[in-house]
């Protein structure tokens, strides 16, 4: 069992505070219950704690930071493969695990 | 930790600023007169250098590196040239004696060369040092006379819960105790635009936040970046809207007084906005902050006698001029990196401690430093300082008689 900080009540996804394997329990802080991990999901990442459909904004800190590019279950992980930034066209192309640029040419 | 000093012994500048180091600054007026300038400097903790590598001027840098001239922890400057470049080592020493700080300067091309250059530059300086240990008067100073900056660099999921909400927590009592307070990237608010207009101390205020907002944003939106790296996504960051709110957690909960441009002096205490984004000129000049010593020299040009840098993912920059000091929100970081970071804000997530607890730390540490105690950052030698091509409106001139 480890910890994820669910910052806002209104939040539908929550801060891994360690890192979680895969179908193991995880504790809401500052949120109500416990929810299972879909997949490994490492510190600082983010965990559904709701169902996000497709479209929907995924909420943080009570605010929209994006909206869910495919639809989401509670304990998916959340990152570039399934939100995607309201304002930033260019994160969308990033390398899902490590973040990396896909779109620059090294010729 | 001991208890933190409530009143300390600094240096006055004749504009009555009051520093908490007292260094020689040596300034160099392009890249060809690196090398010269950073043997002069070496070896010596109290001499620290700066400069600019491009040889044709700019007004935008001049004013930073006058800023930094004529810093509160700037006793002394040695200003030093190659001879043919169009920044003038020559203009910089006056504008510093004019300020009340002895300064000297020379040309490399008329010097001898690299050799006889640096033994020259080392004479001065130690003349100068000599100087300002004898005649700088000492003064009190207590944290009401603390201007602190604080930008944050290499986040992850941890920043925004513990590192910058600690900074938060401390910069609200920074600001109660009389104090001012300082924090930036405008374009790490990108999604946050009421958000930050309801801090705003007054209507005044609340336009200088707007435009300094549609500024960054429409300049995002040219350049297609938006101030997250491959380290933040890695470390769990996805948006750009997710990293603000927690960057925006460091400027705390007091009401933001307004916004001040690079190398301007904030017009009192409290919490202000630092506007470093480019404004709009034929040259464009590229991203609004490259990298994140960048940023910090912004923060020490407008005063700040210490900086913060909140890290998730860990850093081992520090800075010339004003001490770093290096929190991080990521307990594993922190133990990875054990010489580097000096504080460690992770027992927020764990329950270790209480984030008020935490912020009493922080203060406790910065009281610290300005009476004295060197910096992870400073003990190890780190100055890093990165000096751009840039354009701002100059503020003297078109803010009029704001302040």
């Amino acid at each position: 069992m480890v910890d994820a900080f669910q910052i806002h009540p209104e939040d539908n996804v929550a801060t891994l505070v360690a890192d979680a394997g895969a179908g193991e329990q995880v504790a809401l802080r500052g949120g109500s219950g416990v929810c299972r991990a879909a997949t490994a999901i490492t510190t600082g990442h983010k965990i559904a704690v709701a169902a996000v459909p497709a479209g929907a904004p995924v909420v943080k800190f009570g605010v929209p930071i994006g909206h869910a590019t495919r639809a989401i279950a509670p304990g998916d992980w959340v990152h570039l493969h399934n939100l995607a930034s309201d304002h930033d066209e260019r994160s969308n192309t990033l390398d899902v695990a490590t973040g990396v640029p896909a779109d620059t040419p090294y010729e | 930790m001991s208890a933190a000093p409530s009143s300390w012994s600094g240096w006055l500048r004749p504009d009555g600023r009051k520093g908490i180091r007292n260094l020689v600054l040596v300034v160099y007026t392009v890249e060809c007169a690196k090398f010269v300038a950073h043997e002069i400097g070496r070896g010596k903790e109290d001499v620290h250098v700066i400069g600019f590598p491009g040889c044709y001027d700019n007004a935008y840098a001049i004013r930073l590196m006058l800023a930094l001239a004529r810093h509160p922890n700037t006793g002394a400057v040695l200003a030093v040239g190659l001879g043919c470049e169009y920044t003038q080592p020559g203009r910089i020493a006056e504008a510093v004696r004019r300020s009340g700080r002895p300064a000297e300067n020379f040309f490399i091309q008329e010097s001898g060369g690299t050799t006889a250059s640096i033994a020259k530059g080392k004479e001065i300086v130690g003349r100068l040092r000599t100087e300002i240990r004898a005649s700088v008067p000492r003064v009190t100073m207590t944290p009401a006379d603390l201007v602190v900056g604080c930008e944050c660099g290499g986040s992850d999921g941890t920043s925004g819960l513990a590192g910058n909400p600690v900074v938060g927590a401390f910069f609200d009592r920074l600001v109660d105790a009389g104090g001012t307070a300082l924090f930036e990237e405008v374009v790490e608010m990108i999604g946050l635009r009421d958000i930050l207009l309801a801090r705003a101390a007054d209507d005044t205020a609340a336009a200088q936040l707007g435009a300094a907002y549609d500024k960054a944003a429409d300049y995002c939106r040219s350049v297609r970046q938006y101030s997250a790296s491959p380290g933040n996504f890695a470390g769990g960051l996805t948006t750009i809207e997710e990293k603000s709110m927690g960057a925006f957690a460091k400027s705390g909960s007091r009401p933001i007084r307004g916004v001040i441009k690079v190398a301007q002096p904030p017009p009192g205490p409290g919490l202000w906005l630092l506007d470093s984004v480019p404004d709009p000129h034929f040259m464009q000049f590229g991203y609004t902050n490259p990298n994140d010593t960048e940023g910090l020299m912004d923060l020490i040009a407008a005063g700040a006698q210490i900086v913060l840098f909140v890290t998730g993912r860990g850093s081992v920059i520090g800075s010339p001029v004003a001490p770093l000091i290096k929190i991080t929100g990521n307990g594993g970081t922190f133990r990875r990196l054990p010489e580097d970071m000096d504080f460690d804000a992770s027992p927020v997530l764990t329950g270790g401690a209480t984030l008020a607890g935490k912020a009493d730390e922080l203060f406790r540490l910065v009281s610290s430093v300005a009476a004295g105690e060197a910096t992870k950052p400073e003990r190890l030698g780190h100055r890093e300082y990165f000096i751009m091509y840039k354009h701002q409106d100059t503020p003297g001139l078109l803010e009029g008689c704001r302040a």
